[in-house]
């Protein structure tokens, strides 16, 4: 077992874990945050997607003990969070989901994509989705709610 | 898709890391940021008995432009050369190939030293670096040493490194400013692993590599003298006829897909 001190959604956290044990599984079988989905676990889908420090990545490939000493966001810790705001108002208003199951990695990297480019364009929203997979939309909603985001953020 | 158990070892320092390598039973292997041998573990085609984490090990992320040399730490991450936090011109080159390695949320953990230590054929730093040039450098328990970027990679998931080492960082070459570079990556899709991968740096000195072989990426010699000679683009019939003559053990279709990119890299080289 290895100790791990983890802060999640900004409560802090201390736990002993099996060192095999994904962030992922961390986050949704001992913290009971379900919001984080798992599709691949092998870093392709981007359904696991959380922030790190404030960054995108796959709490799927990584462990659990080795996000020790980190700040984790997931899903669930975004009510207070402008950027997430507009995204949440945007997706519903383009019928960007239809099962939802890759929404919440979908809205983490929509969150990287307008903090982090805000002059993106639709090119390059659509090569930065590359890592997050959606089996229902076809990705028309998703591209033309976070262009809409970019758009409002820009005025 | 859970890997296998194994024993995480928090590292504090490389001495310690080379320690315990040293003193290793059963298969050992050094974790940086995880995004290659975390989803080998999980498809357990990886299930090493210790995994040492490089987490809280200092010193290995710096970026540093000494004279004629450019330092960088195994433990810079793809992000930060994708952020343009090397300088120059072999900066300009590396930031093309960082920002085209699988994901942004991957960029973020993967690390350059984690990618030319695992050795992955279809990974793109072992071909990228090899058209650079340069060193390894490497720690072991004599010290510290460093191995040429030629012939460094050996082939899948086999590198000049001892199982008793641990790479540290890289000293490139510093390109000039009327440098030219060329990428071009054969997949299917933005951020998948390289079916094929041809790479140029026509400085001083041109190099090309033929890359994502089915074994270690190789440097085309031939290639490089008609770019020495000036040659600004070179059809992909020509270098299917060079790559013809290395015993790479392509089928025809991979002798095509090598040839385009090669091929395209050098006129990228020149756009």
């Amino acid at each position: 077992m290895t100790e791990l001190s983890i802060k999640i959604n900004g409560e802090n956290i201390t736990a002993d874990v099996e060192p095999r044990l994904s962030l992922a599984d961390f986050i949704r079988d001992h913290r009971r945050l379900t919001g984080t989905h798992l599709g691949c676990e092998h870093g392709v889908c981007g359904a696991c997607t959380v922030l790190m420090n404030g960054e995108p990545v796959r709490s799927c490939i990584t462990f659990a003990a080795v996000a020790d000493g980190t700040e984790i966001t997931t899903i669930e810790g975004f009510d207070d969070d402008e950027p997430m705001a507009q995204l949440r108002q945007a997706f519903h208003e383009n019928h960007a989901l239809q099962c939802g199951y890759c929404t919440p990695g979908m809205l983490v990297a929509a969150r990287d994509i307008v903090t982090r480019l805000p002059d993106a364009d639709e090119d390059r929203v659509r090569l930065e989705l590359a890592g997050n997979l959606c089996r229902c939309t076809g990705y028309v909603g998703i591209v033309n709610a976070i262009l809409s985001v970019l758009e409002r953020r820009r005025a | 898709m859970k890997p296998a158990k194994f024993e995480h070892k928090r590292m504090t320092s490389l001495d310690d890391v080379v320690k315990v390598l040293g003193e290793a039973d059963g298969e050992t292997r050094v974790l940086g940021g995880g995004q290659s041998l975390g989803p080998m573990m999980n498809l357990r085609l990886a299930q090493p008995d210790v995994v040492l984490d490089l987490s809280r090990v200092e010193g290995l992320a710096d970026i540093e432009e000494a004279g004629d040399v450019l330092k960088i730490g195994a433990r810079v991450t793809h992000a930060r050369i994708e952020d343009v936090e090397v300088p120059g011109t072999t900066g300009a080159y590396m930031q093309f190939v960082a920002s085209g390695i699988s994901y942004r949320s991957v960029r973020n953990r993967g690390t350059i030293g984690g990618s030319v230590a695992h050795s992955d054929p279809a990974a793109d730093w072992p071909s990228a670096l090899l058209a650079l040039g340069g060193d390894v450098i490497a720690a072991g328990p004599n010290g510290v040493r460093t191995i040429s970027l030629d012939g460094f990679t050996m082939g899948p998931f086999t590198t000049g490194l001892g199982y008793d080492e641990v790479l540290t960082g890289f000293e490139l070459p510093v390109l000039g400013a009327d440098a030219r570079w060329g990428y071009y990556k054969v997949n299917r899709k933005p951020g998948e692993f390289a079916d094929a991968i041809g790479a140029v740096t026509i400085g001083s000195a041109p190099r090309a590599v033929c890359g994502a072989t089915e074994s270690a990426p190789f440097r085309v010699p031939e290639i490089e003298e008609k770019l020495a000679a000036g040659a600004q683009e070179i059809s992909v019939a020509d270098v299917r006829t060079v790559l013809e003559g290395h015993d790479a053990g392509f089928d025809d279709y991979e002798l095509q897909i090598h040839a385009v990119a090669l091929s395209r890299a050098v006129k990228r080289a020149f756009a």
